[in-house]
């Protein structure tokens, strides 16, 4: 056991750092700053995974052989956990970490030199149709339909809250290919573009009040979709194969970078308040919420480099170890949001629309301060999505406890 | 020791709650908190129709002589309907701070616009800098004559924008915080050097950055005695306490209500959300939280007209109560409506966004509890 960097890992963590002071842009860092619910426009988020692409890094949990960064374990936490604590923007995961991951598995050697290369260079924006109105937490029970038409699939039905599907090129959707037998046993994992004929986005409005055209999530329409047979990933009717083998890779990051980060703007906030002519952040009784966040963050992290220094790359973490990652995770993002809010005070009350487009200088009150309010309502999607947090603990229970 | 109402109070909130149905559904409301002025004039002349704006004042003053217990019952429907028409601002603060404090010759100048549904009033007491301490006041109100001069910035001062006359703390004496020394005054928003930067706040309503260049105001513009406006600020904002915490418990209302139901309809894995156990049990903590913070509302409000301390200790409990509580409640409403919960297409989101801004009106739970401990 040994907590220690070495030297070659402490030389990689400068790279990192150089790389971001010069790919981080003010604009993009601007926006990251502001943004309301972690996304930011769809350019900025093109133009940074482009840089990361350049550098090598763009993929850091891809085998080398399709492009990945090679990273070793350590590295790949360093590489993380600078990107947090910088603010980086977050790669857009539904590509790199989500359908590649599955193509590379199950995917032919033709789906594999069609999509990956693009994924991988940010050329094509994807996003994830998995979840439905009646089917959100039981998911098996997904009712779009596919129906072989011989040369072509046609698609019809709907999926609900796919995130930026208005700016997605490609979908992956799980379909209903059979009603025969097990619910699981009748749906497909297939590949869809977003341009068909019979695909419409229709825009969902979440709690945080998003401008116009830059909603988080969306409903997609089929109607009488022809998709092409080559599109299908994996057999027919073994789609939930792949769906299962995706959603441990959707849930296994780590977020104490990303926590920590978050807690320093909480505490800048903080420092910036006055309360009876005193900074907040020297109260005795908010400095004590702030360290025992500080605290169970810590304890996050302890917890990720157990588990992620236990796997090696390109593999997945186990569907125990991602649960509880991804409970605790969203638990304490949704508290340090929520204290970010506690600590503005009446200043967390008025609203902007587009905290994207607008700076420091429009923010009622202080610098800052617009996006944290519309953060905190956000931020509750995150013990939703993903699976939810009682569905995780289920697993939990169900898969590690054995009851 | 009573806790029940009287047949006026259940006639009242019978009317109120049928008016809500009747006029402020969903949509409705949303067309309102999205038109451009933000509020109904039409419906806050139906309030006055109604009875509503004059319900706290005394019969000589053109009112209906209710207390407390008329105000919560209410907001608590007000709240049931997510209204955003200023009837915390204009009736329950600054009616309040008139007809317990003016003189009657400002009595006579102000009340009937208020009953008569003309007036908007907005209480202008935060500073930027005072965060929940109501004392930390710098707009500075020098003597000039006969009146005062008024200099100085106020903060989030809600309802701003609708109104037409503002209750402005100042500092007629004393440093910063001291506790002597503050003046309540009428300020016409139209006065010369009021200008306002008025915007929407998350939670629906409308607020406004006030700011005060050498605005003079008459003698008759100062409300009691100078130097003495702490102990009728506090008590307003006790009583706003008060009326928030019953607009809170019918927001918790509708929000248990319509968890129960949804979870009792939203089929997944074949069965309906509500007979998994973990979340039955969750509801139930939800409404052990709405009764509770019933039980403090109603205790706040019996006790607004008792003893300084006694008044102050109980707003303070029943403010940390209803913090937590709504929290609470708001959040697992969201929470156990799934993706749904995250919409603003339905009204649960706005349920929980009304209460998260409460928490933070007059006071969050953390100062609160300071409060509280100090009472
Ligand atoms: C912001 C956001 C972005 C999203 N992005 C995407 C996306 O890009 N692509 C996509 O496919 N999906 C996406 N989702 C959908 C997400 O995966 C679902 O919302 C989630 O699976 C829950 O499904 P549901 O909303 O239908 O809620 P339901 O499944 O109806 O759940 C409602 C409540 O019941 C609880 N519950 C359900 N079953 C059980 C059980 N067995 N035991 C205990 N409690 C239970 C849930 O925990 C929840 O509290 C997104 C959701 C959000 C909020």
């Amino acid at each position: 056991m040994d907590l220690s960097y070495s030297a070659e890992d402490e030389a990689f963590r400068q790279e990192v750092r150089d790389f971001i002071e010069e790919a981080f842009t003010p604009d993009i860092r601007r926006e990251c700053e502001r943004s309301k619910n972690g996304y930011i426009t769809k350019q900025s988020h093109e133009t940074w995974q482009k840089r990361l692409y350049e550098k090598g890094w763009a993929a850091p949990n891809w085998p080398t052989e399709h492009g990945g960064a090679g990273f070793t374990p350590t590295q790949k936490f360093i590489f993380t956990q600078e990107m947090e604590a910088a603010g980086a923007p977050h790669t857009i995961a539904f590509g790199m970490t989500m359908v590649a991951p599955v193509i590379m598995k199950f995917g032919t050697e033709e789906q594999k030199a069609k999509y990956l290369p693009d994924i991988l260079a940010s050329n094509v924006w994807w996003c994830q149709g998995y979840s439905e109105p009646g089917s959100g937490s039981d998911l098996a029970s997904l009712q779009m339909k596919a129906e072989d038409k011989g040369d072509h699939f046609l698609c019809n039905g709907t999926k609900i809250w796919t995130t930026m599907a208005q700016h997605a090129d490609m979908i992956f959707c799980l379909v209903r290919t059979s009603n025969e037998g097990k619910r699981q046993q009748g749906i497909s994992f297939l590949l869809i573009d977003m341009h068909t004929p019979g695909v419409t986005v229709s825009p969902l409005v979440t709690l945080d009040g998003p401008a116009e055209g830059a909603q988080e999530i969306n409903q997609v329409f089929f109607e009488d979709v022809k998709v092409p047979k080559e599109n299908l990933v994996g057999n027919l009717n073994e789609g939930w194969t792949c769906a299962k083998y995706l959603l441990e890779f959707e849930r296994g990051n780590p977020y104490s970078g990303g926590l920590y980060r978050a807690l320093d703007k909480v505490k800048k906030l903080a420092g910036d308040v006055v309360m009876d002519g005193q900074p907040l952040i020297e109260d005795e009784d908010f400095g004590a919420k702030l360290a025992d966040l500080e605290r169970q963050i810590m304890v996050m992290e302890a917890t990720e480099l157990r588990i992620f220094s236990e796997v090696s790359a390109g593999q997945n973490i186990g569907p125990g170890s991602s649960s509880m990652l991804k409970t605790r995770g969203s638990e304490l993002q949704q508290e340090v949001s929520q204290l970010g809010m506690e600590a503005v005070g009446q200043y967390g009350l008025p609203f902007v629309e587009d905290t994207l487009a607008s700076n420091n200088e429009s923010d009622i009150g202080m610098a800052g301060v617009a996006p944290v309010t519309p953060r905190y309502f956000n931020y509750r999607k995150t013990s939703i999505y993903a699976g939810s947090n009682e569905i995780q603990r289920g697993i939990i229970s169900k898969a590690v406890l054995g009851l | 020791m009573d806790f029940s109402f009287t047949e006026e109070q259940t006639l009242l909130r019978n009317m109120v709650q049928s008016f809500v149905q009747d006029n402020y559904d969903f949509d409705s409301r949303m067309k309102i908190v999205r038109s451009e002025e933000g509020m109904s004039r039409e419906i806050w002349g139906h309030f006055a129709e109604l009875g509503l704006l004059a319900a706290p004042f005394s019969e000589e003053m053109g009112g209906l002589d209710g207390g407390p217990i008329e105000t919560m019952v209410i907001m608590e429907e007000l709240g049931r309907g997510l209204v955003v028409e200023p009837y915390l601002p204009t009736i329950v603060l600054c009616g309040g701070i008139l007809s317990r404090h003016a003189s009657d010759a400002q009595k006579e100048t102000h009340l009937p616009g208020i009953i008569a549904g003309e007036d908007v009033w907005a209480l202008a007491y935060a500073e930027p800098q005072s965060r929940f301490n109501p004392a930390d006041v710098l707009t500075s109100a020098k003597a000039d004559g006969e009146g005062y001069v008024l200099n100085g910035t106020k903060a989030v001062v809600a309802a701003a924008p609708w109104a037409s006359k503002l209750i402005v703390s100042a500092r007629i004496s004393g440093d910063q915080r001291d506790s002597d020394g503050l003046g309540l005054f009428i300020v016409d928003k139209s006065a010369s050097g009021v200008a306002t930067q008025d915007y929407p706040t998350v939670d629906g309503n409308r607020a406004s950055e006030v700011t005060l260049e050498n605005v003079s105001v008459g003698a008759d513009a100062l409300i009691g005695a100078a130097g003495n406006g702490l102990a009728l600020l506090e008590e307003a904002l006790d009583y706003g306490i008060g009326a928030v915490c019953a607009e809170a418990i019918g927001h918790m209302k509708c929000l248990n209500d319509a968890t129960v139901e949804y979870c009792k309809t939203r089929k997944q894995f074949g069965v309906p959300i509500g007979s998994f156990q973990v979340l039955q049990h969750r509801m139930v903590d939800m409404f052990m939280e709405y009764e509770q913070s019933v039980s403090m509302t109603y205790m706040v409000n019996m006790k607004l007209t008792e003893s300084e301390a006694e008044r102050k200790k109980a707003a303070a409990g029943a403010k940390v109560q209803i913090g937590k509580s709504g929290r609470f409640v708001g959040q697992e409403a969201v929470q156990l409506h799934g993706g749904m919960g995250m919409t603003e297409e339905l009204n649960v989101g706005h349920y929980f966004k009304r209460l998260t801004v409460i928490d933070t009106q007059f006071g969050n739970v953390d100062h609160h509890l300071k409060r509280f401990a100090a009472a």
